[in-house]
């Protein structure tokens, strides 16, 4: 079955990731700009990024057959840096006609700061100004069910928001909820630790519906499994569920979301029938 | 939806594995209790949390890993003032926020 990967960092991933990738039947990735470890000094040094994530990616992918999108910003966790994030903020607009690129992401907060949500903030007001996509961090751990209630708030204090153009990831149990009860789309990260499992995920899957929500494995640098969405596949089989579900929440869903950018392009031979921003 | 399996093929499919990681939650609070140093466990603010998480999963009260996650989960409502780290620790820390 094929799939879509709808948030992985592929810049930290080495091609034999993208030759697993491709073998187990990953058509596209949408990789969304995210920390890299440490502090960026400078908003040139994020233009160096942008231009690895809209030149270099794409080419790298292309190479197992992979279709390469991207989302670009300053991520949540340098987000308390206020004078960079305003530079870099700036310094989007020039890049958001590129091919690869649908939207602005992963935005959101970190430590629920004010300054975190400052930073968010701008970056909601420059989608809405470009007319973009956006994908959106929640927090970790402890910070999520607070950090994801800030979100929200935030989201739906802009008059000009439309839910359905808005993506709020690393759902779990006690966020979901919220998130699709306001009309927003949701995706459920799938890690070796932290966030949810395979297991949970079908749990949440099955309590929530099939509509509105995807599966991603949101792989970095860390402790993250780049086949973890084929790996939910196995585990939505194991619970019964048919072909169809699973096609829905790793393929038609991510593609319902993402082709709302006229950027995406649908895989050959496919759902040329679902209407633009269908859940 | 209700999950499409019995409660019988749950267990079939799930029970071993889900044994393996209690016995490790086990092994946990059992390798608290012979740690080294004379500091007392229970006055970490995380194994605080996890024992009140395990107090939801035997309450027989149902929704329990939304009820858990809850039990780690910032319960305050306003922003942080500013950043005061990086990394989230996995349960709240009320006397660091307290500061």
């Amino acid at each position: 079955m094929r799939y879509i990967e709808p948030h992985a960092h592929m810049v930290s991933r080495t091609t034999d990731d993208y030759r697993q990738m491709a073998l187990m039947g990953c058509v596209a990735i949408s990789e969304p700009a995210f920390w890299a470890g440490w502090d960026r000094s400078t908003a040139d040094g994020f233009e160096d990024y942008f231009r690895q994530l809209t030149e270099f990616e794409p080419r790298r992918a292309a190479l197992y057959g992979i279709k390469h999108y991207t989302w670009l910003c300053l991520n949540p966790k340098e987000g308390e840096n206020r004078k960079l994030a305003r530079e870099v903020v700036e310094r989007i607009p020039k890049f958001l006609d590129r091919p690869n690129v649908l939207g602005i992401g992963e935005i959101g907060l970190n430590r629920n700061t004010l300054n975190e949500l400052e930073t968010f903030r701008d970056h909601v007001r420059l989608a809405l100004d470009h007319r973009q996509l956006i994908l959106i961090h929640t927090p970790h751990l402890e910070d999520k069910h607070k950090g994801t209630r800030l979100i929200v708030e935030a989201l739906l204090s802009f008059p000009g928001i439309e839910p359905s153009r808005v993506m709020i990831d690393h759902a779990e149990e006690h966020t979901a909820d919220m998130i699709l009860s306001n009309g927003f789309r949701t995706g459920l990260t799938l890690y070796p630790e932290t966030k949810v499992s395979l297991a949970r995920a079908v749990d949440i899957v099955e309590t929530y519906g099939f509509d509105r929500i995807y599966v991603n494995s949101a792989c970095d640098w860390g402790h993250s499994t780049p086949t973890a969405v084929p790996q939910f596949m196995m585990e939505m089989r194991r619970r019964g569920h048919s072909d169809e579900s699973i096609r829905k929440v790793v393929f038609e869903n991510p593609i319902a979301f993402m082709r709302q950018s006229p950027h995406f392009v649908t895989p050959a031979g496919e759902l040329e029938s679902v209407p633009v921003g269908a859940a | 939806m209700k999950c499409p399996l019995t409660a019988t093929q749950i267990a079939d499919e799930y029970f071993i594995e889900n044994r393996h990681r209690l016995l490790d939650i086990a092994a946990f609070l059992d390798r608290l209790e012979r740690s080294a140093g004379s500091e007392d466990s229970s006055q970490d603010f995380r194994v605080r949390a996890f024992r009140d998480a395990i107090g939801t999963l035997l309450d027989g009260r149902g929704d329990r890993a939304r009820r858990i996650q809850m039990v780690f989960s910032d319960p305050t409502l306003e922003p942080r003032a500013a950043l005061d780290r990086k990394a989230a620790y996995g349960a709240f820390h009320a006397d660091q926020e307290a500061k």
